[in-house]
């Protein structure tokens, strides 16, 4: 029992981190431009597909990780000028029902493009090791150690990047960043494409550890809303402690019900912030 | 609201549901089917313009309320030995009522994106719990059961024809527009769109705006029930896949294609898509969603008072 128990806490902060990296795109997309993107988990699937394109070309893993976030950002890109820009300003209710409206094109797209039967991605990193009384593969640890990477990469480029810098100005005031000559509707744009880009670059983190398909989109999302509301709308710190702590819940929770039930438990971890802390469990009670 | 303009809205009441009444008798059955069907979801999208259109939360939960309905009059007909009708509708709207009752109780905090990702985290919540006890709700595979036939106690009983069963449902459907019309008109209508237009002021003059939005949630579901206990009724089966997260997103669309705040325009919006589903989908199976998840994003966009909304302006013109 106790070593099920650690190798819970095992899968479920590497599902955590996988989960962090989702959640912290669509964090800052709200963040920036409160904008709640109902398609993000449909930008995790397209990104997972376009990996399993590329690495079934190619043959290297890599490659398919750099091709998927560069082809969905500049993806992202172009929804962002096309649907989301005439949007500015409206109420954020009006960007759930297009961003909504977008998934549903999304998933039909890669329904027809890639066919309905499920794709995988190869483990790029081979080999298992020995964790009581399974052997692990090394892949899973890597995958989280990739998706910590990238989160910590963010997060020094907005500390330090000049882009970064616009990024947060922008978050703070958007009138007084406008008014400092920053180009506030293309930070809007280049968050956009950053969060998607993060977003592909999740799905194919995580396709190598269960199948592709384009269902797997809304799961995604309704994941993602899950963690940035506990961890707290436009908290990136929070989001991926959220995102941690929601998974190791759902994965202690599966020793004890089937893991299609364990999601239950999340949701009531939602149900139970939005009740005590409605501004998220992870950032200070406001005074 | 003028004595002039209340005829003129009365005329074209029975004028429209009498067109209703009797163009099912010269249409082929599938079609004739088709037409209730619509009028059920058509229901569906008024009771929820209670929350989008009137008091300006948007739901994507909906299907919590539907399936509810469906799945309570499926018990009532399964249980009873001599399935009774008006059971399953009692039945269906008490399991709504419950839900609804839950879900608001949650509702009185959260507005806005919030409401809008509980609802739809409930009715997943919904969703897997029927989805996982297959004991009691079959599962996946679902429930079947009879229909029950039409009775007034203690008087007659009749089995449903798919006319006379369109009628019946035609008929719950305009009363419940028009108890819908009447309570948007209402005091009680008037707050809920202050609600809309602005919250804060709303509580300043004095509203307790939590009590509104409670009663709005729960006559909302109450609805939506109704047209769920209307769908068991008509199809004689419940399955998962109406309390999953389609049906709610449907229901928004049927919103924002009408013209949210309307009541009539959700109908139409309803009528307007389950059509246009029917006419792509001979052609283009599931991708049918591919131009008309475009044209829905394209009408948020330019066309946020949805068709009725944009004809009516038209018109004044």
């Amino acid at each position: 029992m106790f070593e099920q128990i650690l190798v819970q806490t095992v899968n479920g902060l590497v599902n955590g981190m996988v989960l962090a990296l989702v959640a912290s795109g669509l964090t800052l997309i709200f963040g920036i431009m409160d904008v709640v993107n109902f398609a993000h988990g449909d930008l995790v699937m397209l990104g997972a597909f376009t990996g399993a394109v590329t690495v079934a070309h190619t043959g290297n893993f890599w490659l398919g990780l750099l091709v998927a976030s560069l082809v969905i950002a500049a993806f992202g890109a172009l929804l962002q000028i096309t649907t989301l820009r005439p949007l500015i300003g409206r109420d954020p209710l009006t960007t759930i029902i297009a961003t909504f409206g977008i998934s549903l094109v999304l998933q039909k797209y890669a329904l027809w493009q890639f066919g309905p039967t499920a794709q995988n991605i190869p483990q790029p990193i081979p080999g298992r090791f020995e964790l009581f009384y399974l052997q692990y593969p090394w892949y899973r640890l890597g995958a989280a150690v990739m998706a910590g990477a990238i989160i910590g990469a963010l997060y020094l480029f907005l500390k330090y990047g000049k882009y970064g810098i616009w990024i947060r100005a922008t978050t703070q005031d958007r009138v007084m960043a406008s008014a400092m000559g920053i180009p506030v509707p293309w930070v809007h744009t280049g968050v956009f494409a950053i969060g998607s880009a993060m977003a592909a670059a999740s799905g194919v983190l995580f396709a190598p550890l269960a199948a592709v398909t384009q269902t797997m989109g809304f799961d995604f999302t309704l994941r993602a809303f899950i963690v940035v509301v506990v961890g707290g709308m436009g908290n990136l710190g929070g989001s991926i402690l959220a995102a941690l702590f929601i998974s190791l819940l759902e994965a202690y929770a599966s020793l004890v019900v089937s893991p299609s039930q364990a999601v239950i438990v999340s949701f009531v971890a939602l149900i139970l912030t939005l009740l005590f802390r409605p501004t998220g469990l992870f950032v200070p009670t406001p005074k | 609201m003028n004595p002039r303009t209340n005829t003129g809205f009365w005329i074209g009441f029975v004028v429209v549901v009498t067109a209703l009444a009797v163009v099912p008798l010269g249409l082929p059955e599938f079609w004739r089917k088709f037409l209730t069907e619509i009028l059920i979801w058509g229901l569906l999208a008024m009771s929820s313009d209670i929350l989008i259109g009137y008091t300006g939360m948007v739901s994507f939960g909906h299907s919590a309320f539907f399936g509810l309905g469906l799945y309570g009059a499926a018990a009532a007909l399964l249980v009873l030995r001599s399935p009774n009708l008006w059971i399953a509708l009692a039945v269906g709207l008490a399991a709504a009522a419950v839900v609804a009752m839950f879900v608001a109780y949650f509702a009185t905090r959260l507005r806005d994106i919030y409401f809008a990702i509980t609802t739809l985290v409930f009715s997943q919540i919904f969703y897997v719990i029927i989805f996982t006890w297959t004991d009691v709700t079959g599962g996946e595979n679902g429930l079947y059961f009879t229909q029950p036939p039409f009775t007034i106690p203690g008087i007659f009983s009749i089995r449903f024809s798919t006319v006379s069963l369109h009628w019946f449902v035609l008929a719950i459907v305009a009363l419940s527009y028009l108890a819908l019309r009447r309570i948007t008109q209402s005091p009680f209508g008037m707050v809920l769109q202050s609600i809309r237009e602005n919250e804060p002021r709303t509580r300043a003059i004095g509203y307790h705006v939590e009590r509104y939005k409670i009663v709005a949630v729960l006559l909302s579901g109450l609805f939506a029930g109704l047209s769920g206990t209307l769908y068991a009724i008509q199809h004689r089966f419940a399955a998962p896949d109406f309390v999953f997260f389609t049906v709610s997103g449907e229901v928004v669309i049927y919103n924002v294609m009408g013209g949210m705040g309307t009541l009539v325009g959700p109908v139409v919006g309803a009528a307007f898509f389950l059509l246009l589903r029917e006419g792509l989908s001979r052609f283009w199976a599931e991708y049918y969603l591919i131009p008309l998840g475009i044209a829905f994003t394209l009408m948020v966009i330019f066309m946020p008072q949805g068709l009725l909304g944009f004809l009516k302006r038209r018109v004044n013109q």
